[in-house]
């Protein structure tokens, strides 16, 4: 291959494999990162990653463990990414292993699994509860590794700005800003690859990092990159509440045990999604509500029942102290289990200077992840058009997206512990996928002059804002909004007003002033630059979920209780306009098994079948 | 007293200076909430108008090493320093927060630390494999093994144990405690190990184990309660066996 040069803009768990992959191919890579890559918001990952290796030997294979990713998914995810995936899972474990990641192992030295959410399965293998970490650093040291080889180089501490096309539209590179001096910069390549992971921040108080702000995608969105799925956010159920943010508590400290409760009131009753009433425990006593309501999964029901649970037991007025929040019980499990678990018990003895081997600790829902992201092509290995498509390919030519920032993997509701492995395999494909495409493409360069000046020009018209609102504050309003309309219960009367106020509040950013005008490191500059693209992804996701007249996985609508697989087992696609972002819809492709209500109170371990897979899969890894 | 002192030592390189502000007591509250308050509010303590802080934080977890920064003189993330039990410990309600001095100051309490990222190339630090194709388990690797992979693998490269070692400094060319940690963690992993002897020899030259003073300053700031001094001893027993190989022209030693 000529030296053909791609772009990767992010460095989590995506970003990297992807750049390792295409490292090992001697395709030269640069690498655009807000941060170092190693603090990618990857390292915050805490649980683990699943894996069918059925190693406890409870009959688990890498079929169960894609059904249960699409019945966890309420059957919004296209299924043969889904398939793929989880029929690699092992391999990509496997290759981890080798590279060196520090997993858990049994006594034999070989690696060791946990339960998670949405399984009955032992599936999860983990590193203590910092997996992310793990798994990002091993793959940060890969990525090293061609660094030192002169394959890969870095452009950390820089902002993605645009993408730069050619006549044809094809992605051909991007401006970047240097976070130290605020500089543009043109990066030229023959194709692009984003790994910019999701938008937490967009609501406030949210378990992700601070740079989570969904603006790389919101630019390109503006650009014409078509979004999927906006409307499904995931709620994490198990938190812990601080100033700054929201510190998850991992699904794993209920994956070895862990309980959640609030204290049982015997005059109250409850009803359970299959119509039974019950009491709601005993008056001075723990009433572990989940295990009575699901006795087949009990506290590891999937995250977007888990919370909504929570929200009901708290609106009854039953949370600790008539407040909101819950007791998440470790306090029972052994010294071996508790070991297993350390990190984020240390974590929330430092935050809250309690110690949740003696006292249980309390916890509260917030946002977690976006199941949607940019719309990306996935062509199935049977597909007559198979190799004239490009997996993981955004409508833009050359402008690929992978990880948190695509919408393929996880339908209206993901699975704990499959980000990670979402992330990397979709890196993994694209790694694989981008070398192909480079080798159909004319050498033709694209126009980067025109891109530059658009930056340059926005940047001095943003710097010369000179009204009275602060972009911090009006991010906070919006992001308040955005919390109390749009995350667990969601009407369409509080949507219409939420869309009403982020208009609003996009006339009031055009008379922002920056409080800082400075060359160096100006934060609430670059903070300004992101905020534009912010509200543009906010009007997808809120006008999204507006539209969708059912309730699906993370997506709940108290006047439309029921999923409604006739109107809407549809894939929604968000297209930019000036005036609000125009919505469609694309089929879901169900090709290998028909949806089915979810149902998680019965021990019934899932017997998947699945119609027309082909037997000579070829995996991608 | 309801309210405290954040007096934040910020500025450009050779143009540094204290500046404070001043803040409600909430519960909860930590040096990284404060700053997000300045954003909002840029009023110094005496009521002028000022630009907010730059700071780098991003996980806020203590899991990604962005935050850290020298508070009260010590170095430490800034995302677990809690305003309420600094204030119980110290009995001031003065919070002094500078940034790192060992790395290049970029403004205010941003540092460069791209040299720590240079260290991990010096010493390979990484697992050579063969390729990324499916090729089945990596070593069997025993649970004892493991527990000390992990800890030295939870290195974040926050910095702290270099900004507190004396013997970082302009004059000194030594690489500082983290690298270390990583030569040790890559010397357990059978696979890894093979490229010892190589880093070993980086360990030999002045940026090595070598120029530790064993001050032990890096085990006490550590937020993440790396063994670096156990790691300091076991690849400093390695240089001395390495240097009496090569004193005696020995062929490789055995990984």
């Amino acid at each position: 291959m000529a030296q053909k040069k791609v772009i990767v803009v992010g460095g989590g768990l995506a970003g990297l494999s992807c750049a390792m992959k295409l490292g090992s191919l001697g395709v030269s890579v640069d690498i655009v990162s807000l941060t170092k890559v190693r603090r990618s918001h990857s390292v915050c990952a805490q649980g683990g990653i699943n894996a069918a290796f059925n190693m406890k030997d409870e009959g688990d294979s890498p079929l169960i463990h894609a059904y249960e990713t699409i019945k966890g998914g309420d059957f919004l995810a296209d299924q043969p990414p889904i398939v793929e995936m989880c029929l690699s899972a092992p391999r990509i474990i496997r290759l981890l292993d080798r590279m060196g990641c520090p997993f858990n192992r049994t006594v034999e030295g070989r690696l060791d699994a946990r339960r998670f959410g949405g399984s009955l399965y032992h599936r999860t293998v983990f590193c203590g509860s910092s997996t992310g970490q793990q798994l990002l650093y091993t793959l940060d040291e890969q990525v090293r590794r061609w660094e030192a080889a002169g394959l890969v180089k870095k452009h950390e501490n820089h902002d993605f700005l645009r993408l730069i096309r050619d006549s044809s539209g094809r992605a051909k590179g991007v401006v970047v800003m240097d976070l130290f001096n605020q500089s543009l910069q043109v990066l030229e390549a023959d194709a692009v690859i984003m790994a910019t992971g999701g938008l937490g921040v967009l609501f406030r108080m949210s378990t992700n990092s601070v740079i989570c702000t969904g603006a790389a995608n919101g630019r390109l969105f503006m650009q014409g990159m078509e979004y999927a799925n906006g409307e499904f956010i995931q709620v994490h159920p198990t938190t812990i509440p601080g100033e700054d943010k929201m510190r998850l508590m991992s699904e794993s400290a209920r994956g070895e045990g862990g309980r959640i409760w609030v204290p049982g009131d015997s005059l109250k009753t409850i009803q359970t999604h299959d119509g039974r009433v019950l009491q709601c425990g005993v008056t001075g006593e723990p009433w572990y509500f989940l295990e009575e309501l699901y006795p087949a999964y009990g506290n590891l029901v999937p995250r977007d029942i888990c919370v909504r649970e929570i929200m009901r037991i708290c609106e009854m007025g039953m949370g600790v102290e008539g407040g909101s929040e819950v007791y998440l019980d470790v306090s029972h499990l052994s010294q071996e289990k508790l070991k297993k678990i350390a990190s984020i018990i240390d974590m929330y003895e430092k935050f809250t200077g309690q110690d949740p081997r003696k006292v249980p600790m309390r916890i509260f829902p917030a946002v977690h992840y976006s199941m949607g992201g940019a719309w990306v092509d996935f062509p199935a290995q049977e597909d007559p058009d198979r190799w004239t498509r490009f997996r993981q390919m955004t409508n833009i030519p050359g402008l690929f997206n992978i990880g948190e920032s695509d919408y393929l993997y996880h339908g209206a509701n993901r699975l704990g512990a499959n980000s990670l492995l979402s992330c990397i395999f979709a890196g993994l494909v694209a790694g694989s996928e981008v070398p192909r495409y480079l080798d159909t493409i004319k050498a033709e360069r694209g126009n980067a002059k025109e891109a530059l000046d658009i930056e340059e020009k926005e940047k001095k018209e943003l710097l010369s804002r000179n009204g009275p609102e602060n972009v911090f504050k009006l991010y906070e309003e919006l992001s308040d909004l955005l919390v109390k309309n749009v995350t667990v219960t969601r009407s369409n009367s509080g949507l219409k007003e939420t869309i009403d106020q982020i208009l609003t509040l996009r006339e009031r950013f055009k008379n922002i002033g920056l409080a800082d005008r400075g060359p160096f490191y100006n934060q609430t500059y670059q903070f300004a630059r992101q905020f534009g693209p912010m509200l543009e992804l906010a009007l997808v996701i809120t006008k999204g979920a507006l539209f969708r007249n059912e309730s699906r996985g993370a997506h709940f609508k108290a006047e439309f209780p029921k999923r409604d697989d006739v109107n809407w087992l549809k894939t929604t696609i968000a297209t930019y306009s000036p005036d609000g972002p125009i919505i469609s819809y694309k089929p879901v492709d169900t090709r290998y098994v028909k949806p089915v209500l979810r149902d998680y109170s019965k021990h019934i371990k899932a017997i998947p079948d699945f119609e027309g897979l082909p037997e000579n899969l070829v995996l991608p890894i | 007293m309801t309210t405290f002192i954040l007096k934040v030592f910020r500025g450009m390189p050779g143009k540094q200076y204290w500046e404070e502000f001043q803040f409600k007591r909430r519960f909860g509250a930590n040096v990284i909430s404060a700053l997000m308050e300045i954003q909002k509010n840029p009023i110094n303590r005496l009521g002028e108008a000022t630009t907010p802080v730059a700071w780098e934080s991003n996980c806020l977890e203590e899991v990604c090493g962005s935050c850290s920064m020298l508070i009260n003189g010590r170095p430490r993330q800034a995302c677990t320093a809690l305003i309420e039990p600094i204030i119980e410990k110290t009995g001031s309600e003065i919070i002094t927060v500078a940034p790192f001095t060992k790395f290049p100051l970029v403004r205010d309490l941003v540092v460069d630390r791209t040299v720590m990222f240079e260290n991990l190339k010096k010493v390979q630090a990484w697992v050579e494999v063969d390729s990324y194709h499916e090729e089945g388990y990596g070593p069997l690797i025993s649970p004892e093994k493991q527990e000390v992979m992990y800890s030295l693998a939870t290195c974040m490269t926050c910095g702290c144990c270099s900004e507190a070692c004396p013997q970082v400094n302009d004059h000194s060319p030594f690489m500082g405690p983290a690298p270390i940690g990583q030569v040790r963690l890559f010397s357990i992993h059978p696979t890894a190990r093979v490229k010892h002897a190589e880093r070993i020899q980086v360990m030999q030259t002045d940026a090595g184990v070598g120029s530790c003073g064993n001050a032990q300053n890096c085990v006490k700031v550590c937020p993440k309660n790396v063994p670096l001094t156990d790691a300091i001893a076991s690849v400093g027993r390695d240089t001395t066996l390495q240097a009496i190989h090569d004193l005696f022209g020995l062929p490789e030693r055995n990984p």
